[in-house]
């Protein structure tokens, strides 16, 4: 993803000198290290120092521009949450907060390193809006929208590296607010979004094996959520299951089952998140999520 | 009209507002008048339709009446709209909201005046961005980390003034944190072209401004008496929120005329 975003941002933020790139001591890698060479003035590594890249990114915007605030999700979000609140969304200003290594991706990182609840927190700030890619191709999508579309403050979450790609196939298009059916089905529907997206593949695949006709549903855009789309899903499938790479308070898991009593679906509703915990597992991501309960195994079996 | 003047006259103004709402930051507005005042009537270049060309961030946010009775003045403000000030029927608030006219961003949370100006200052180099920083707001780290990225970047068009009274919400600067002087020598280190001045001498300050060298980002520190003006105010920290009953007033606006 992390490749997906620079490559894709590289040709626009040449063509457009609005574009800027505000990014604390993350290392600028490929298209961006060229971005960076090419256009010093408008690439700012500010060092470790978040404040000042929410605030900076806040001025550019405040002049007519377009940022990109760019780090680790911990410290583009957290580390500095009150300027991203203050200077961002209250102002309501057209700047994307990219948060690299969202949910527990950078699990041999540790707990200091984990976004978990980066949705919730997010989500309650008002003008913001959140998108969270699921493979690199929706990842470039998103770029594109954040340089081009984009006219309010963001958080666009993203993993790291060496992502499969899951949407080439993908029935529906992203569009912005929308949920995307990314596979068919008619028994189950299965909504994820982000990195663990992967999982809910591998689940879906299982439960074919198994006879069931498996529905993957993309809900990337988190805020606003396209709460239409979500009420259609609970009311047309008798099995519904939320795949979330986030703590289940303030996410999707917990939207979803608000909704399904909000609106009195018959559907049984399965969720299936990060738990309310700080895990020491120092392993790979796939023992994180494991550890978290989000192995496919342990959803397969939750889905019995 | 001269500057002493029309400081004066300012001050007058919202002692007057103090008696319709009671809620506003006297000492510290009082503080920062001529620094302001300075800007808006000497130091921002205008464009050729009159409007101004340069950008002033209070980052003081809550010293925002000394802003507003000058954009009054100016016209920039609505007709009416400061006799509304905090009502529900008005647009200005106790720390200023971008959207509302001359006002170009939204601050009250200190600590974030400085990284906006210098933005701000990066994406319009043909512009000088001032800011008017207060005491308090030289202990956030935020602050700090701007003064850093400011002289790094060699943002040679950001301005910055600071409101130094020497005074802050709970009491005299120099008790709680002797550690804040010396402050001008924090400030060269960093990089930044500093002077200290009379913050009360609309001349001086002008001067100092116009004759920085720019080359890197310049700091006025006005050393400033909070609640300037009138006697009984005067480096009493209680007029850091109160307003005047009617009898402190009277006195008020008799020292003032």
């Amino acid at each position: 993803m992390r490749n997906a975003f620079a490559e894709t941002l590289y040709p626009i933020a040449k063509a457009d000198p609005r574009i800027y790139v505000v990014a604390a001591d993350i290392s600028p890698a490929g298209p961006m290290a060229k971005f960076a060479a090419d256009s010093p003035d408008r690439f700012i590594n500010v060092g470790v120092a978040e404040q000042v890249m929410i605030g900076i990114c806040g001025g550019l915007a405040l002049k007519g521009m377009r940022p990109f605030a760019y780090t680790i999700a911990t410290f583009a979000l957290y580390r500095p949450f009150e300027f991203v609140r203050d200077d961002l969304c209250y102002q309501n200003l057209p700047v994307t907060v990219v948060g690299m290594g969202s949910g527990v991706v950078y699990s041999q990182l540790g707990g200091t390193h984990n976004a978990q609840e980066d949705i919730a927190i997010a989500s309650a700030v008002p003008n913001m809006q959140i998108l969270a890619p699921c493979d690199p191709l929706e990842t470039a999508e998103m770029t594109r929208w954040c340089a081009a579309e984009n006219n309010g403050p963001l958080y666009l979450r993203l993993g790291k590296s060496g992502e499969p790609v899951l949407t080439e196939k993908a029935p529906e298009p992203f569009v912005f607010g929308r949920i995307r059916t990314l596979r068919r089905g008619k028994d189950i529907c299965i909504l994820s979004y982000g990195v663990v997206m992967k999982t809910a593949f591998e689940v879906a695949d299982a439960l074919e094996r198994q006879g069931a006709s498996v529905a993957v549903v993309n809900v990337h855009t988190l805020k606003p959520m396209d709460e239409d789309g979500i009420a259609r899903v609970l009311r047309d499938y008798p099995k519904v299951a939320v795949i979330e790479e986030h703590s289940p308070r303030g996410g999707l898991a917990a939207r979803v089952r608000e909704m399904a009593w909000e609106t009195k679906a018959p559907a049984t509703l399965r969720t299936f998140t990060l738990k309310d915990e700080f895990i020491h597992c120092y392993g790979s991501h796939d023992d994180l999520l494991a550890a978290h309960g989000l192995s496919p195994a342990a959803i397969l079996n939750g889905l019995r | 009209m001269v500057s002493a003047e029309r400081c004066r006259r300012f001050r007058r103004r919202i002692l007057e507002m103090t008696q319709t709402v009671p809620a506003l930051h006297i000492g510290g507005a009082f503080s920062c008048l001529e620094m302001v005042d300075a800007l808006y009537h000497d130091l921002m270049q205008r464009q050729p339709d009159g409007s101004f060309r340069d950008t002033f961030i209070m980052s003081k946010g809550h010293g925002c009446v000394a802003q507003y009775v000058v954009l009054d003045a100016l016209g920039i403000l609505p007709k009416g709209e400061l006799e509304r000030y905090c009502t529900a029927e008005g647009r200005l608030g106790m720390h200023p909201d971008y959207g509302v006219p001359g006002i170009s961003a939204s601050t009250g949370s200190l600590g974030h005046g400085l990284g906006l100006a210098l933005g701000m200052a990066l994406a319009d180099a043909g512009a000088t961005v001032y800011v008017v920083l207060s005491d308090g707001e030289l202990q956030e780290g935020s602050t700090w980390e701007a003064i850093l990225m400011a002289s790094s970047l060699r943002a040679s068009n950001l301005v910055a003034m600071v409101d130094n009274n020497d005074f802050q919400s709970v009491g005299r600067t120099s008790v709680t944190h002797p550690s804040f002087y010396p402050l001008a020598d924090k400030l060269v280190a960093f990089g930044w072209e500093t002077v200290e001045v009379n913050g009360h001498d609309s001349a001086g300050i002008v001067s100092a401004v116009r004759s920085r060298r720019g080359d890197k980002p310049f700091v006025l520190i006005g050393k400033t008496v909070k609640g300037k003006g009138v006697s009984f105010m005067e480096d009493v920290n209680i007029w850091h929120y109160r307003s005047p009953d009617r009898r402190e007033f009277a006195q008020a606006m008799a020292e003032l005329q």
